[in-house]
């Protein structure tokens, strides 16, 4: 594990962190862009652009930008008066650990079930995601686009109504 | 002779970086070609604001600066002798970590995006496979800054103003991508090297500019509409309109923060500019065959400045788009127009070589353009105005 994958795992974890323990609410969504695009870095050092491109473009360009949103749009903003932590942490920590411990038992389980390839890993270009994303996995792609078409929809109808009401 | 002319930049890097041992070569290189790109655009960017203030003078029926210099022309270093001069003014309840990022957040985003535009023959910082790609990506992170300006200053000026700019850029996000999917599907590739090499061939001593085809010409369209309301330039300047919102969302920033939004702008400008130019003007490709022999750099910097002439005209020439009328026209006009351009590109490519391909996909987008716009123009409502609060 090299010196660029501790420093990004440190940004990350970091921006996580803040996400969680800064008063201020558009602080936090900030912080969490950070986490995002620690993210999005170690894609890239992993060489898989493809998918670091595509989260700073989803995530940071669009996810964080809603949240930003939502925040202004709503009274979120104003800090609350009786603090940001709830009075039952402990329990809420130890189920987070218990089932970070079954998520990484899982993993590390399955490492010895993976075909045991020596030498470098292979260059992905976007024309093998492509293939792949229009050939062997087309099935879920357009499950995927068929939720998305039904989510903007939704949407669409929640603020449709609004606007019917007030006539 | 020729060759080397065209190639000297990358000649003259090759040369500075061979007095150097060879594991830091690879590094210095990079960093020459970063300090060479931080060195031409902003120059670039002080020769862009005395054009654009002349520019906008002579249409204005005026003759803009003329006291520095000989036609205004030491303008630029009057402008940057003022902003480094002026007091910085933080107002007392802003946010001070938030509002000295967001100007830095602006200018690193775009400087980012140039590393992928081929602005010569072999003069692309990285050739990268997703080039494409990272180019929008940065380009999106650039609308965070604009929040974060706007909300940062504690001044509903300019959190009004961030918020038109934000859902007007988001809005026009979407054409800005599908006008741009169109010639990756002819290319192949999202590398922007291998788009400029694909439009750098002729027939009949002709090019094979995108912008020549039907649905080049209608994406080319669709992608300056939506690239000058990405950089929130007038027709689409609501947000940081003078006479509509103070300055929008950099009202409360003054001096060196000020010159560093503006700088931001303008860069995202050229970018802009550059990737049109890449995308369907055939980059860094001479006009004809017969003029290859003009080096390739000199071609891409006109094709830009050229766009940038054409965005100052529009400026001087066409009034405000209103922010509901903006948000229409992206959602029901041009975002529809884009789809229907993915469809005249397929059929483009599977119709095959011959003059039908050339009827077809030219009826369809004529055709599609004519519909819509009368359909759109009956819908219209011109009695007087309901408002939706102001009235209960």
């Amino acid at each position: 594990m090299s010196v660029v994958f501790y420093l990004l795992a440190g940004v990350t974890v970091l921006g996580g962190l803040t996400a969680v323990l800064l008063k201020n609410t558009v602080h936090c969504a900030l912080a969490l862009t950070v986490a995002f695009a620690g993210l999005a870095l170690l894609f890239l050092e992993l060489d898989a652009q493809f998918a670091g491109f595509a989260q700073i473009l989803v995530y940071i360009g669009a996810v964080a930008i809603l949240v930003v949103f939502a925040i202004l749009l709503t009274r979120g903003s104003e800090t609350p008066k009786d603090g940001v932590f709830s009075r039952t942490w402990m329990a809420g920590l130890v189920v987070a650990a218990a089932v970070f411990a079954g998520l990484g038992w899982a993993v590390i389980q399955s490492a010895q079930f993976l075909p045991h390839e020596t030498g470098a890993p292979p260059v992905v270009t976007v024309e093998q995601i492509g293939n792949a994303l229009m050939g062997r996995y087309v099935l879920p792609l357009e499950i995927v686009a068929l939720l998305l078409t039904a989510a903007l929809v939704g949407a669409v109808i929640v603020a449709m109504h609004e606007k019917g009401d007030i006539k | 002779m020729v060759t080397m002319l065209d190639q000297i930049f990358v000649l003259l890097k090759h040369w500075l970086v061979s007095f150097l041992p060879l594991e830091l070569q690879t590094p210095v290189s990079v960093l020459i070609s970063v300090v060479a790109i931080i060195g031409t655009f902003p120059a670039l960017f002080a020769l862009t604001t005395v054009l654009e203030r002349k520019g906008l003078g002579r249409i204005q029926n005026r003759i803009g600066p003329n006291r520095t210099g000989p036609f205004g022309i030491l303008q630029p270093i009057a402008d940057g002798i003022k902003s480094l001069t002026k007091e910085d003014i933080v107002p007392l309840s802003a946010d001070a970590v938030v509002h000295f990022m967001a100007p830095l957040v602006l200018v690193v985003a775009v400087f980012m995006g140039f590393a992928v535009l081929p602005m010569g023959r072999n003069m692309e910082l990285v050739d990268m496979d997703a080039g494409l790609l990272f180019f929008f990506a940065i380009g999106a992170s650039t609308e965070l800054s604009v929040f974060m300006a706007g909300w940062s200053s504690r001044n509903k000026y300019s959190l009004l103003g961030a918020m038109r700019a934000v859902a007007q850029m988001i809005s026009y996000e979407v054409p800005l991508l599908m006008s741009s999917v169109a010639v990756v599907m002819i290319t192949g590739s999202l590398s922007l090297v291998k788009i400029v090499a694909a439009q750098n061939q002729y027939t009949w001593g002709l090019p094979h500019w995108y912008i020549f085809t039907p649905w080049g010409c209608a994406g080319f369209v669709m992608f300056a509409v939506a690239a000058t309301a990405e950089t929130n330039r007038s027709p689409f300047d609501l947000p940081e309109g003078e006479s509509e919102l103070v300055a929008g969302y950099f009202t409360e920033y003054s001096g060196f923060k000020f010159a560093l939004f503006f700088l931001g702008e303008y860069l995202g400008m050229f970018s802009i500019s550059g990737l049109g130019a890449t995308l369907f003007l055939g980059g860094w490709s001479a006009p004809l065959q017969a003029l290859q022999f003009v080096p390739s750099w000199i071609w891409f910097f006109s094709k830009v400045m050229l766009s940038i002439v054409v965005l100052i005209w529009i400026r001087g020439t066409l009034p405000r788009l209103r922010q509901d009328q903006l948000m229409n026209f992206a959602w029901k006009f041009v975002l529809p127009m884009t789809l229907l351009n993915l469809v005249d590109v397929g059929l483009w490519r599977f119709l095959g070589e011959g003059w039908i391909r050339w009827v077809v996909c030219s009826v369809l987008m004529l055709g599609a353009y004519v519909l819509m716009a009368r359909a759109g123009m009956r819908q219209e409502h011109f009695g007087p105005r309901r408002y939706r609060y102001a009235d209960s």
